[in-house]
């Protein structure tokens, strides 16, 4: 069911295209030996290349062009061997030079696919109509001062990739799918950090609307999203706004727009009425970019297991849902750590383990799989003492919660604890009895045919063993005693 | 290709050189005349000839990635109009 929002005319489709602008990560920058570490002092990381003074000329870094053909390479896209640098003219107080050198005719990547899996399960694939290279530029503060804007110019010259998708996008919901998979590629590839908040990530979002079957109405760029809920976001409110102007007998005016996450709306920038007019031509101080296809294939050879290929992996291996591969592979070393828990056990409840009690503690506790208080290892071994009926599912639970409070590994807890299981027949058959002895009415009311109290046999043997028992030996005993 | 006073006031605009009106149709007839003199190119037939943007059979210098600049926010600086601490100061870029 194709998503549609519902005017007063009928219902319009909406179409999204996505410009991702992604920090390369690289020691020094695009263009110069200056580092490119985030949060430094203000100008320490800066050359005179990077500043723009007169006569100083840019040389490429090899591992930025590396980065970007790794990035191209995990797009499923077609690598250019030849690709060109060009000027994009404009002025703004945090662009030295006047320019921004970028790759406009000539990117080094070309056309290719990201494939996203959908909340219904479906899968679909959006196009990426190229990636290029170009470089960063610095950072103005407009909250420092009543009257001025502070520069801070460490940013400028930090190598990006700007990766442009087709209009195939069709709902909010699909945006935020494309962005996290890319985001996810961009990580498992180690060519971004694609760390939103501190905006080694960002996202130009461009909308339009259309009733069925038209073609493509004037669309709007909406700049200055930084993360992926407001990306969600803005496509919403935006596709709305031009659905009144469309409704009231306006038109759609081509513009670049600024979305206002506080206000949820989104506003013209007026400032950017040139913005469109940049003056491309080649950069004279750079000569054109060509590769060697045996370079290409050596970066193809090296490249990491990727998400789509590892989901389909765990699915088949494991024996996964696709769902839960989804899970599992949206960040590598989730992936890492349920493969640690999974060798050589039952892989579906490692699933079950690292989905749900270990993703619900990590959320509790604040951290991170990478800080996990509980390890793989640990983890794996609470798995084994419940599969040699050491200790039994719901104590696992219990023994798990003291393993985030304390760290300490599963078997040292049962011991301290004395968590073990019961699996001592004549222990549980005295059990069985007391409970029985204790609720004559209730035995009756079984034998009288009322099943349903099964259930409350069980609980109160279970109890009474302060949990322990083996519900299997539990089950068969209070069968037979009961008859 | 031809200019009219209009069209130079916009690319005037764009590289931000000041220009009084009366001077835009002076600066039109010299820009036209520079472009006429590039479109003698068109003349020449250019069918199956890639287009060149360097030197030919030369092709780009990469650098290592490594830290090798940097670090000298003083030099930086230096030429800076107007300053507060390390950072560069404008007037005001309101949004």
């Amino acid at each position: 069911m194709a998503y549609t929002i519902e005017g007063n005319t009928g219902p319009w489709e909406i179409v999204v295209g996505l410009e991702v602008h992604a920090q390369v990560i690289s020691r020094a920058k695009l263009f110069s030996g200056a580092a490119t570490d985030f949060g430094a002092p203000p100008n320490s990381q800066v050359s005179f290349v990077d500043a723009a003074f007169p006569g100083m000329l840019p040389v490429l870094n090899q591992e930025c062009v590396a980065q970007a053909v790794r990035t191209g390479l995990g797009l499923n896209a077609q690598i250019n061997l030849t690709s060109r640098f060009d000027r994009k003219n404009y002025f703004y107080a945090d662009l030295p030079s006047g320019y921004q050198i970028s790759q406009f005719e000539h990117p080094i990547v070309g056309t290719g696919v990201v494939e996203i899996e959908l909340a219904d399960g479906s899968t679909r694939q959006i196009g990426v109509t190229r990636l290029h290279l170009e470089q960063d530029a610095g950072k103005s503060m407009h909250d420092q001062s009543p009257t001025k804007t502070y520069v801070d110019l460490n940013r400028s010259g930090v190598g990006l990739m700007e990766i442009v998708s087709e209009p195939d996008i069709r709902s909010p919901e699909e945006a935020g799918a494309y962005l996290r998979k890319l985001r996810s590629i961009l990580r498992y590839l180690g060519t971004c950090d694609g760390n939103m908040e501190e905006g080694s990530m960002r996202a130009d979002v461009n909308v339009s609307v259309r009733k069925t079957g038209e073609a493509y109405r004037t669309r709007c760029e909406v700049k200055n999203v930084n993360s992926i809920r407001f990306v969600m976001q803005a496509v919403e409110v935006e596709a709305i706004r031009q659905i009144e102007v469309w409704e009231s007998g306006g038109e759609v005016q081509q513009e670049t727009r600024l979305f206002d996450s506080a206000r949820g709306e989104t506003r013209s920038m007026r400032s950017k009425e040139d913005a469109h007019d940049y003056r491309y031509f080649p950069d004279p101080d750079l000569l054109p970019l060509v590769l060697e296809q045996s370079w290409v294939d050596a970066l193809r050879a090296a490249l990491p297991e990727l998400p789509d290929t590892k989901r389909a992996r765990f699915i088949s291996d494991y024996g996964l849902t696709p769902y839960d591969a989804g899970v599992l592979v949206a960040e590598q070393s989730t992936a890492l750590f349920f493969e640690a828990v999974a060798q050589g056990r039952d892989a579906k409840q490692a699933a079950n383990w690292v989905t749900g009690d270990l993703f619900g503690a990590l959320n509790r506790t604040g951290t991170s799989i990478e800080t996990s208080p509980v390890s793989a290892e640990n983890l794996g071994a609470l798995l084994d003492l419940i599969a040699d009926n050491t200790i039994n599912g719901k104590i696992a639970k219990q023994v798990f919660e003291e393993m985030v409070a304390t760290g300490a590994a599963p078997a040292a807890i049962v011991e301290a604890k004395g968590l073990r299981q019961v699996t001592d027949t004549s222990a549980i058959d005295a059990a069985v009895d007391a409970i029985m002895a204790a609720n004559p009415d209730k035995v009756a009311e079984y034998r009288s045919g009322k099943d349903k109290l099964f259930g409350f046999f069980v609980g109160q043997v279970m109890k009474a063993m302060a949990g322990k028992g083996n519900p299997a030996l539990v089950n068969t005993a209070i069968k037979a005693k009961l008859g | 290709m031809s200019l009219d006073p209009a069209a130079v006031r916009r690319i005037a605009k764009l590289a931000r050189i000041r220009v009084d009106d009366a001077e835009l149709p002076v600066l039109a007839g010299e820009l036209n005349s520079i472009l006429g003199w590039i479109e003698q190119l068109n003349e020449v037939n250019i069918d199956g000839v890639a287009p060149l943007a360097g030197a030919p059979g030369m092709t780009q210098a990469l650098r290592a990635d490594v830290v090798n600049d940097g670090g000298y926010p003083e030099k930086v600086l230096a030429n800076a109009p107007d300053r507060e601490g390390d950072f560069f100061t404008v007037p005001k870029v309101v949004e």
